[in-house]
């Protein structure tokens, strides 16, 4: 590898102050860093205990995110082919054609046809996302004069998994500029942000184009289709007209957004996130007991008209986007609370409006997304008060 | 202060909106449509340019103590006036922005220039600078309104620029663009470009 090397040094002075691209020196720094250590090391006395930096805890997400989106492809093509299978239709268009090329039917018992016609739907939208998204980190870290740094890389990768697979690809683009610009960039990028880039872009095209994103029909890959998410039967017909069972929807073999479906993939990312120390499971733990402990008081007082007092905690936890969010979205370092007893605070609170919403709210059948984005918007509140609190205690003692 | 001064700076130097986040209810409200937009923006400057000016001949022979209450009469009866000419001559739009144009009284930007200017100035310099206030309002009221019903429904003045799906076209009306929020974003990004463009309007952080 060192042609790589020489190579990236043979162009260094270009970047270099007073060279004739210096204006691009982020881009170079992006790309020298992406491929290699940074060669800039901390001299002097520092306190660094851990060589954990922005970088690795981004990659550290990244690799908490690997079953998810290998979920999402699996399931994006079985709920295709499985609708195809039973409706007994022919696709058409391109991804029709490559899948004949390269000789696949539309199967849903085959995996690898489920793979790939569900990669098929997948990597267009995270193309679109990384092309789009990392456009603006560009642009904005020429004009700041910063280095591009590793936040996007994850923002990137949530935005796609947590779309429906029909999304046109057109929405996607805006939806990632909007998420970058005015959720993250203008406040400073990353690590000023206040709300989640990801979710602020979701909830974007949630309310810009509600027909392609709202959630009460289905997106299956499939032209033309639609039914209703589980978290839609319920609302219609209560439990019984759910028509997953609980397993599949703990696995995740059900429509949905690409990536959340299945609580069993997000469980193995909780798993990556809290064993290395990235992810908090306080905030995990307080937001998926808060769910419990508010979805079984709704059962207890129950309802004659609305069918989603009656869904069961069991539920609540595998459908729709609770999983995902409480996982990945809610745990953001940045947009999160920070001190520890305001996890439990911000978790809790999370917990709370995600149930308010599915069950109370009629406009809107899910309340994942925005529950964090309420959650995000008072975790500054919450640690203020924590601090305070803290202050007030320590002047007591002193005083004694 | 100078004659040019009164009136221009006020559209972007010390822009109502913009700089002294003045008014931003009624941006919010009646920016959907460009028609709207500008019946409240002809609306506004009338009325903050005629109250400035009353204010300011009255202004030493009211008493301090109840200097409110009487400016607050003064702009009432005004935006009672300008409320009924519209639904004289503009009936249909007036009937559309429905209690908006009532509103006008409690609009910050009438009170805050009766206050701050025209107490302390003659009538004339009074009288134009509510014209130039009226005219910072109507400046990110326009922007606002453009972009919203541009985005929202693809039409300016309910002439179609982009014909929408519905209508058999190619354009995906962006909801998101009629509801309130947008306002705040659309003023938001106002706000941002203004002060790239004048530095000296970025606040210092502490």
């Amino acid at each position: 590898m060192k042609f790589l090397r020489d190579f990236l040094d043979s162009q260094h002075h270009h970047f270099a102050t007073g060279g004739k691209l210096e204006k691009m020196y982020p881009l170079y720094e992006m790309i020298d860093t992406f491929i290699y250590t940074p060669s800039d090391v901390s001299k002097g006395s520092v306190h660094v205990r851990d060589s954990i930096d922005l970088k690795r805890t981004m990659i550290t997400v990244a690799v908490a995110l690997v079953p998810c989106i290998l979920m999402a492809m699996f399931n994006t093509g079985f709920q295709a082919n499985k609708v195809l299978a039973a409706t007994g239709a022919t696709p058409e268009g391109w991804r029709a054609g490559l899948m004949a090329t390269l000789g696949l039917a539309f199967d849903p018992a085959s995996c690898l046809s489920n793979m790939v016609h569900g990669a098929l739907y997948f990597l267009p939208i995270f193309l679109v996302t990384q092309v789009a998204g990392g456009f603006w980190e560009v642009v904005f870290a020429t004009v700041r004069k910063h280095e591009i740094n590793e936040g996007f890389l994850v923002t990137g990768m949530l935005f796609p998994l947590i779309l429906p697979p029909t999304i046109p690809l057109w929405q996607v683009a805006i939806g990632i500029s909007f998420g970058v610009v005015i959720g993250k960039e203008v406040f400073g990028g990353t690590g000023k942000n206040f709300l989640n880039p990801a979710l602020t872009a979701r909830a974007f095209l949630f309310f810009a184009y509600p027909a392609q994103i709202s959630g009460d029909a289905v997106w299956t890959a499939v032209d033309g289709f639609t039914g209703a998410t589980a978290l839609g039967e319920a609302a219609l017909g209560g439990m019984a007209a759910i028509s997953t069972s609980w397993q599949d929807a703990f696995l995740g073999l059900m429509p949905g957004s690409m990536g959340e479906t299945s609580a069993l993939a997000c469980l193995i990312g909780a798993v990556i996130l809290i064993g290395s120390g990235i992810g908090s499971w306080r905030i995990m733990l307080s937001m998926t007991l808060s769910a419990v402990v508010f979805s079984g008081l709704f059962n207890i007082i129950g309802s004659e008209t609305n069918h989603m007092f009656a869904l069961t905690p069991a539920w609540h936890l595998v459908i729709g986007g609770f999983a995902f969010g409480t996982v990945f979205m809610a745990t953001d370092p940045v947009s999160a609370s920070m001190t520890q007893a305001g996890h439990w605070i911000y978790g809790a609170l999370i917990g709370l409006m995600v149930i308010l919403v599915r069950v109370v709210n009629p406009a809107f059948p899910e309340g994942t997304m925005l529950a964090i984005l309420f959650g995000n918007m008072f975790a500054p509140l919450i640690d203020y008060f924590v601090v305070q609190a803290n202050i007030k205690r320590r002047l007591e003692r002193a005083k004694a | 202060m100078s004659v040019k001064k009164a009136i221009f700076s006020p559209l972007f130097e010390n822009n109502p909106i913009a700089l002294q986040i003045l008014g931003i209810c009624s941006a919010l409200a009646v920016t959907t449509k460009l028609e709207s937009v500008f019946v409240m923006c002809l609306a506004v400057t009338v009325v903050t340019a005629l109250s400035n000016f009353f204010v300011s001949i009255i202004r030493n022979h009211v008493p301090s103590a109840i200097r409110i209450i009487v400016m607050m009469t003064v702009i009432a009866s005004l935006v009672i006036v300008t409320d009924q000419i519209l639904k004289a001559f503009v009936y249909d739009v007036a009937k559309s922005m429905s209690v908006y144009i009532g509103l006008i009284i409690t609009n910050c930007i009438v009170m805050g220039r009766a206050e701050a200017y025209a107490m302390k100035n003659g009538p004339v310099m009074a009288l134009l600078d509510g014209i130039g206030n009226g005219l910072g309002y109507s400046i990110v009221l326009v922007f606002v309104g453009f972009f919203r019903e541009l985005l929202g429904s693809g039409k300016l003045f309910g002439i179609t620029i982009f014909q929408t799906i519905n209508e058999g076209g190619w354009y995906m009306p962006n909801g998101m663009a009629l509801l309130s929020p947008s306002a705040f974003f659309l003023i938001g990004i106002f706000i941002w470009g203004l002060r790239t463009w004048k530095k000296d309007q970025v606040e210092e952080s502490n």
